[in-house]
């Protein structure tokens, strides 16, 4: 007689949902999940409903339209002519542009700063105090007004560097000259620097809208295989050296390696700079640097590398003080032991905020327009919105734009983060 | 900045559900204040003064209608506006009107929903340089760096002339006239370009204009005129009525002087139903009988107006020309008040 009790079958009953603990929380989330997406449907909706009301029906047709205005700085062809949608893309190499060089030397600024500031010079570690703290406690916006007002108003204008026959003739200098072997002409506009040209052209490629030169591709193929080159050589003197204990002498074979195949190059394809010169109203010939994108750039960068300096001060201070006297102690000097034992640890507590103050940079590009740097904000943004009156349809591909652009750049350093963090097992 | 208006547009136009269809009319009395967009300062058009009053040209449209609104002419609230953001701030509903020298376009009147009320001046684009450039034609200027101020249709005016006359130009764009005049003064840029009354309102500040020229060249039509949205047929008709309603005065000789006393009755019967002590024109667009009469003794009439804000007793100095009556060889001419 083996009355075996029943476990009670489980009924599911709706009441469990809020009273038994283990749906209840499952309940919530569907619940804040269900009145999430009801406001925002609710937002969504009035939008639409007060676009149609105002008889704005959202439409992207306009970026095919003519945008009929001019750009001061473009990196890709375009011509008043051009769709909207081409002139957004001008804005966006732009954007990339000054983001990318504002990285670069953001980080290299910073990471000088950063190891400076813990330098044991007081005068040293004292001033590197000073810039930081005065940088990144003022907007960067002011910061960049005032490098552009400094390029505006203490830099020569064009027609400084005018000469005359009764100049010559009373012997008067011109009030600016240009500098660096009479090449560089820095004025109040932009700075004027030599422009390689090439007498021979191999012929162009189109990448979708961006037509490449096969010169600068030919160049840059030649200047890798001159490297790797180099880099064989070495790898070959290291061996014999390991094997013979004698390490041949490279220095020729090296120097020919490296700088003998491009010297040829440039030289089969004619090459040669194209100096600015004075003509009419500005310089004519040669590249135009604007001081919109050096006082963007400039101030962009200053701002950001006050924060990546003290990134990089923490990042040092995390590393214990035992690996440097553990370095001292085998007679690494202070200079070998900071860029061989302790930045390589200190990485990997930088890399992450790094890539905030990269994404930082890259957002506050979009200040460009204070300066009438034309980016992304400034074509799209500013005059495609403003001719065309799309507001919500420009605003909406601006972020989107903004928003994978920065998801971009997270993602690469967190390629690089996971290469260089430690490697556990 | 433009993105706080944009999600400011956002917020305010979902938060007022159905506000843009309502009468503007209704909520400028409820509100007591009429709320105009304005330049963010170009002398003569619109500009504080010492005391921090906002004079001029566009600024007078603005108290003409709250005065023929409100009855007081100094019940009004001006929004400082640049090129990019007064489009924004009309449709969006922050400003019931705009009187910025803007210039009435296809694609404004039709794609921007807009309705404009009229043209206060007819104008057209011009350039201004230094006179030791040695320039005296618009056509030498092949190779120049231009300012221009940005979302203004002088941009696109600008691109087609150098495009016509095959010569290049670097363009700087800037954001509100202060900045133009800085730059074109700290020589960033040859040449400064906007609407030739523009011209000769920042000419007139500048501490050495005898220095400076505006070239003859005008390059293209700017009829610049106040704008009311899309939708609000009785408030653009106010708009509209006050603006005629100034220039008919100056056409019949009504000024802030003798307002008063034509309004008691004339022998022109145009006169009085104006100033209505004939029929009741203002009924029809919902206001009361002496709307116009209000309006006219704001400021005087459109001459009047003309006179004391940029005419060529001020230091912008500039002549009737296209903007004399129809009865003088200009353009100003009213449809008939019956």
């Amino acid at each position: 007689m083996a009355i075996a009790s029943e476990t009670p079958k489980e009924t599911f009953r709706l009441g469990m949902l809020v009273y038994d603990t283990r749906y209840r929380s499952l309940t919530i989330q569907v619940v804040v999940m269900l009145l999430a997406m009801a406001g925002a449907w609710w937002l969504y909706d009035n939008l639409m409903a007060n676009l149609r009301v105002l008889d704005k029906e959202p439409s992207f047709s306009f970026l095919w339209n003519r945008a009929g205005y001019d750009i001061n700085q473009t990196l890709i062809p375009y011509t008043n002519d051009d769709t909207h949608f081409r002139a957004m893309l001008v804005g966006l190499v732009n954007t990339i542009l000054v983001a990318v060089l504002g990285c670069i030397a953001a980080t290299v600024i910073g990471i000088i700063v950063g190891v400076l500031r813990l330098s044991k010079n007081w005068l040293v570690a004292r001033l590197m105090t000073v810039y930081v703290e005065g940088f990144r406690n003022v907007p960067v916006l002011l910061w960049i007004l005032v490098i552009f007002a400094v390029f505006t108003e203490i830099t020569p204008q064009p027609r400084d560097f005018r000469v005359t026959d009764e100049m010559i003739a009373a012997g008067e200098e011109p009030v600016a000259s240009k500098i660096l072997f009479d090449s560089v002409a820095v004025t109040n506009r932009g700075t004027f620097v030599p422009k390689a040209v090439y007498e021979r052209s191999l012929g162009e490629i189109q990448i979708g809208f961006l037509p490449i030169s096969l010169n600068t591709v030919a160049i840059l193929a030649v200047i890798v295989g001159s490297i790797l080159g180099y880099r064989a050589i070495k790898k070959h003197a290291t061996a014999v050296q390991e094997a013979t204990g004698v390490r041949p002498k490279t220095l020729w074979k090296s120097l020919l390696v490296s700088f003998g195949p491009i010297i040829l190059l440039l030289f089969a394809l004619g090459f040669h700079l194209e100096i600015p010169t004075l003509g009419g109203f500005n310089f004519t010939g040669g590249i135009l640097v604007s001081n919109a994108l050096m006082a963007l750039w400039l101030g962009l960068t200053l701002y950001t590398a006050a924060f990546i300096a003290e990134i990089v001060r923490a990042g040092i201070l995390a590393i214990s003080k035992g690996q440097t006297e553990a370095s001292y102690a085998l007679g690494i000097r202070p200079g070998r032991t900071m860029s061989l034992v302790i930045l390589p640890q200190a990485l990997r507590v930088i890399i992450p905020p790094l890539i905030s103050q990269y994404l930082n940079l890259t957002k506050n590009s979009s200040l460009a327009i204070a300066v009438s740097y034309m980016d992304l904000r400034g074509t799209l943004g500013g005059i495609t919105l403003n001719q065309t009156g799309r507001e919500l349809e420009c605003m909406l591909i601006l972020m989107l734009i903004y928003l994978a652009l920065s998801l971009l750049i997270s993602s690469g350093m967190n390629v690089y983060n996971n290469a260089v963090k430690l490697k556990e097992r | 900045m433009k993105k706080s208006v944009f999600l400011g547009t956002l917020a305010a136009s979902a938060l007022l559900a159905g506000y843009a269809s309502s009468a503007t009319l209704d909520d400028v009395k409820a509100r007591g204040e009429l709320i105009c967009g304005v330049n963010t300062g170009l002398v003569g058009f619109a500009a504080p003064d010492a005391n921090g009053n906002w004079q001029g040209f566009d600024v007078a449209i603005c108290k003409a209608v709250a005065a023929a609104v409100l009855g007081d002419a100094s019940k009004v609230k001006y929004v400082p506006t640049t090129g990019e953001t007064r489009f924004t701030a009309l449709a969006s509903g922050e400003i019931d009107m705009l009187a910025r020298n803007t210039t009435w376009t296809f694609s404004r009147d039709a794609d921007l929903k807009f309705t404009f009320t009229g043209v206060n001046y007819y104008d057209g684009q011009g350039f201004m340089v230094k006179k030791d450039l040695g320039v005296s034609s618009a056509k030498e200027l092949d190779g120049a760096t231009v300012c221009i101020q940005t979302g203004t249709t002088t941009e696109l005016n600008l691109a087609d002339f150098f495009k016509v006359n095959n010569m290049s130009y670097q363009p700087v764009a800037i954001q509100t006239n202060a900045e133009g005049e800085q730059q074109y003064l700290a020589g960033a840029c040859d040449a400064y370009t906007t609407d030739a009354s523009g011209l000769a309102a920042t000419r007139a500040v500048f501490a050495d204009p005898e220095n400076h020229v505006i070239l003859p060249e005008i390059i293209s039509k700017e009829p610049l005129g106040p704008l009311v949205r899309h939708g609000d047929d009785q408030w653009a008709d106010i708009n509209r009525w006050v603006l005629n309603a100034l220039i008919a005065a100056e056409e019949f000789g009504v000024t802030s002087a003798n307002v008063e006393e034509l309004s008691k009755g004339t022998d022109n019967p145009e006169v009085n139903r104006i100033l209505g002590s004939e029929g009741d024109l203002g009924a029809m667009i919902g206001l009361d009988k002496e709307w116009a009469k209000r309006a006219i003794a704001a400021s005087g009439n459109y001459g009047e107006i003309f006179a004391a804000t940029i005419g060529e007793s001020t230091p912008i100095g500039l002549a009737r020309g296209l903007n004399a009556q129809w009865t003088q060889g200009g353009l100003l001419y009213t449809p008939p008040f019956r």
